[in-house]
């Protein structure tokens, strides 16, 4: 498979590199750091992957978006598959306490990624088809006091990719919309560990198969489906009382 | 239970992070420290202001703990990158703190294994380097270090220096075995071994005692690449299996195609009944009995093999909640079978100890300044912690510092300081490399303010 990648270099998108270098996939990598980026490279090779370029794109920094995806379009010939696990985490405290903050976290896991799906979307189906598979949250499914703000990118996130897959399906765009539970990455790090928290490594097969079928919408790991499924049927009045 | 179908690395389970500052410790529960693990993919930043890397914490004692007042340490767990790999040659070059687990599932199937391999697999890199560590192949191919050809480090005085055998060889020596004291190891680059089919070729047989026990396995090691022996102390015979393997030839080797054991979930939070004492005792007493007398031959797989402790991933937990420590110590060549089997009835003599104890033999010492092995027999004991293991420890340094021989300071955790200074004669070289490339002593941890002297 050809592979577009934004984000391999760190936590989930590392392993699910890894999963797709292992059976020698063709993978493209963009990111913000180029020799970062190369080292990463490296290391999917050792795997088994190859990976026929490394291009500068910043997630905070549209311009850099099209321009990227052009050049790893250029690299790879043809295109299978686009996957984003790139993405900003932040505390509700450090997200309320600080604006720019706020912003950065805002346009990087929302705007940005959606300009990121958009011009990608553009490509696959210009190519008569393809798979988009980017990384939401449980934190989308509902509201919770300590993670709104960063929830409410990834809800705005989850309602955006869910329109894109309504409507494009047919014209061969599979939209795979990934909603991680926690999962045990640098991103989560001294944050404290709820249950069924888990490691990359855990939960990058069942993202593969994800996109290897095109399933419209993969909670991983799966139990997180119905724990959302109760949180999502809790009342207000129970919410407002919970502190989680 | 919960299952995961993939094989994953277990965490060290030691995060009830209290405010800021989490309870450390090292794979034997004790001792049990506060203080702050700082972990991330970009170990060039994250060392940039720590007082102690550490790995994946499998070392026993107080070696990858910081000092109490050591501030933060850094963790490489998530630093794990292969950077460089050469199928031709088998060098390999990767950050600090690729697991070995990790390595095994990426070439191992493709004909490449480390050179030297610990009783774990959950071992970082970094780690391995750090403790110089050896494996059952010690007599043939000494220990992981003589293998390592370049360390990318960050010293003490902040400065990232590559160093090897021939280039800044003092501070490489020193480094290798030095148990994080020298600086941050960020990359190594080690050959492997080419190997002509992944499965091993084993024989094990038993020893009616020890002395038997130890002349069979110092005699396996002039024809077996790979020798160990269990030995049973509790027995008044000090009787015995000997173990010994090679790796397959490819005719040899099962026609199947070679996987890993699956279905390895990560215990995040395995309740500490699944294992006890008891179970673990009789584990081990059953050992012996189900061996029977005759030779066993055949093949066998590399994790049963090498790991066979890594299929009960949270095997620590099984000595309840003051933890345990191993003891582990060389009786010099010099002194003779004799001296060892006088070793291993003291062992006996102490009592109140685990069945099974690991005996293996040593080759030659390498250049690593530190470094534990030298030729002789290693005893590695289990012992869990209660009022008495000071005072066993001990009584068995007093033997071992009389005979000449040393302990492991990878396993350590009870060893007092006037001992250790008894068994090596080497720290003031080591001293001196600290010296010239961390004049502030900024890098310590609890296991060198303990046994060096090092500020808390
Ligand atoms: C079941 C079991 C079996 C074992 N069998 C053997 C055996 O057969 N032979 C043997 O030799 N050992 C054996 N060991 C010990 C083990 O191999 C060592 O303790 C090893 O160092 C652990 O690696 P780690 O990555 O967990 O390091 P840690 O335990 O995290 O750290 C160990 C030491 O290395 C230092 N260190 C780690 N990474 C770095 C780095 N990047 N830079 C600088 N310093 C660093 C730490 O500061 C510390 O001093 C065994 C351990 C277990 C649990
Ligand atoms: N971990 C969890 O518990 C969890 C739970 C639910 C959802 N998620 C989501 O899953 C995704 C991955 O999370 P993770 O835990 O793997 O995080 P991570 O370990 O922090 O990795 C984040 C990745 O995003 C990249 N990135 C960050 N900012 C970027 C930017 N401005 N431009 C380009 N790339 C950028 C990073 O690249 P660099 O190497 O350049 O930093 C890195 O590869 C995120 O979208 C996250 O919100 C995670």
């Amino acid at each position: 498979m050809n592979v577009v990648f934004l984000g391999a270099t760190k936590g989930i998108g590392r392993a699910v590199a890894r999963k797709l270098a292992e059976r020698g996939d063709r993978i493209a990598l963009i990111g913000r750091d180029v020799e970062d980026l190369k080292r990463s490279a490296a290391d999917l090779e050792a795997l088994g992957g190859s990976v026929p370029a490394t291009i500068p794109c910043d997630l905070l920094d549209r311009a850099t978006i099209e321009p990227a995806l052009a050049s790893a379009w250029e690299a790879l010939g043809k295109v299978d598959a686009v996957v984003v696990t790139a993405g900003l985490f932040g505390t509700q405290d450090a997200l309320e306490a600080d604006a720019d903050m706020r912003d950065r976290v805002l346009t990087a896991d929302f705007t940005n990624t959606v300009h990121v799906c958009e011009a990608s979307a553009v490509r696959l189906i210009e190519a008569g088809g393809g798979t988009l598979c980017v990384l939401s949250s449980v934190s989308g499914d509902r509201p919770r006091k300590t993670a709104y703000l960063y929830g409410a990118a990834k809800a705005g996130l989850s309602f955006y990719l869910e329109g894109l897959d309504l409507k494009y399906r047919d014209a061969g765009l599979k939209t795979v919309l990934i909603k991680p539970g926690f999962i045990k990455t640098g991103m989560t790090e001294g944050l404290p560990v709820p249950p069924f928290a888990t490691v990359p490594e855990a939960i990058a097969p069942a993202i593969v198969r994800a996109i290897d079928r095109g399933t419209g919408v993969a909670y991983v790991p799966g139990i997180w489906r119905f724990v959302m499924l109760a949180i999502c049927s809790l009342p207000k009045f129970v919410m407002r009382k919970l502190n989680f | 239970m919960r299952s995961v179908a993939t094989p994953v690395l277990p965490v060290t389970r030691n995060a009830t992070a209290t405010s800021a500052a989490t309870r450390l410790s090292g794979w034997g529960r004790s001792p049990v420290v506060e203080g702050l693990e700082r972990i991330g993919e970009d170990l060039e930043r994250l060392t940039r202001d720590v007082s102690l890397t550490r790995g994946l914490g499998r070392s026993y004692g107080d070696s990858s703990l910081p000092a109490k007042g050591g501030g933060t340490i850094a963790s490489t767990r998530l630093a794990d990158r292969i950077l460089a790999f050469d199928p031709e040659t088998g060098v390999l070059r990767a950050e600090a703190g690729l697991s070995l687990f990790a390595l095994n599932r990426a070439l191992l199937d493709r004909g490449w294994f480390t050179p030297v391999s610990p009783g774990t697999q959950f071992v970082t890199l970094g780690g391995m380097v750090a403790s110089d560590v050896h494996g059952k192949n010690h007599h043939e191919a000494g220990t992981f270090g003589r293998h390592v050809s370049r360390l990318l480090l960050r010293a003490g005085s902040g400065d990232i220096v590559e160093t090897g055998p021939d280039v800044e060889r003092e501070l490489f020596d020193a480094t290798v075995g030095g148990m994080g004291l020298t600086g941050h190891i960020l990359e190594v680059e080690v050959r492997l071994k080419r190997v002509n089919s992944p499965w091993i070729w084993s024989e094990s047989e038993t020893a009616p005692d020890f002395e038997t026990l130890a002349e069979r396995l110092v005699d396996a090691g002039r024809s077996w690449p790979y020798t160990v022996a269990w030995a049973d102390l509790l027995h008044p015979s000090g009787r015995g299996i000997l173990v010994k393997g090679r790796w397959a030839e490819p005719g040899e080797a099962p026609t199947t195609k070679f996987t890993w054991p699956g279905a390895v979930a990560i215990p995040f939070d395995m309740p500490g009944w699944a294992i006890n004492p008891l179970s673990m005792r009789m584990f081990n007493a059953l050992y012996l009995a189900k061996h029977g007398r005759r030779t066993r031959t055949g093949i066998a797989h590399p994790q049963s093999f090498f790991y066979p402790l890594d299929a009960i991933l949270d095997w620590n937990r099984a000595y309840g909640s003051r933890g345990f420590t191993q003891y582990q110590c060389v009786i010099p060549k010099e002194s003779g079978v004799a001296a060892a089997a006088k070793f291993a009835r003291l062992v006996r003599e102490t009592g109140g100890l685990p069945c099974l104890v690991v005996v293996k033999d040593f080759g030659p010492e390498g250049p690593g300044v530190l470094s534990f092995p030298k030729p002789g027999i290693t005893f590695a004991i289990d012992l869990p912690v209660t009022d008495v293991t000071p005072g066993l420890v001990a009584r068995l340094n007093d033997v071992v510092a009389a005979e000449g021989g040393r302990v492991y300071l990878t396993k350590d955790a009870f060893t007092s300081r006037e001992h250790f200074r008894a068994m090596e004669p080497r720290l003031a070289a080591f001293d001196d490399v600290r010296r010239r490339w961390d004049p502030d002593r900024k890098i310590r941890s609890a296991q060198s303010v303990r046994l060096l002297g090092d500020n808390e």
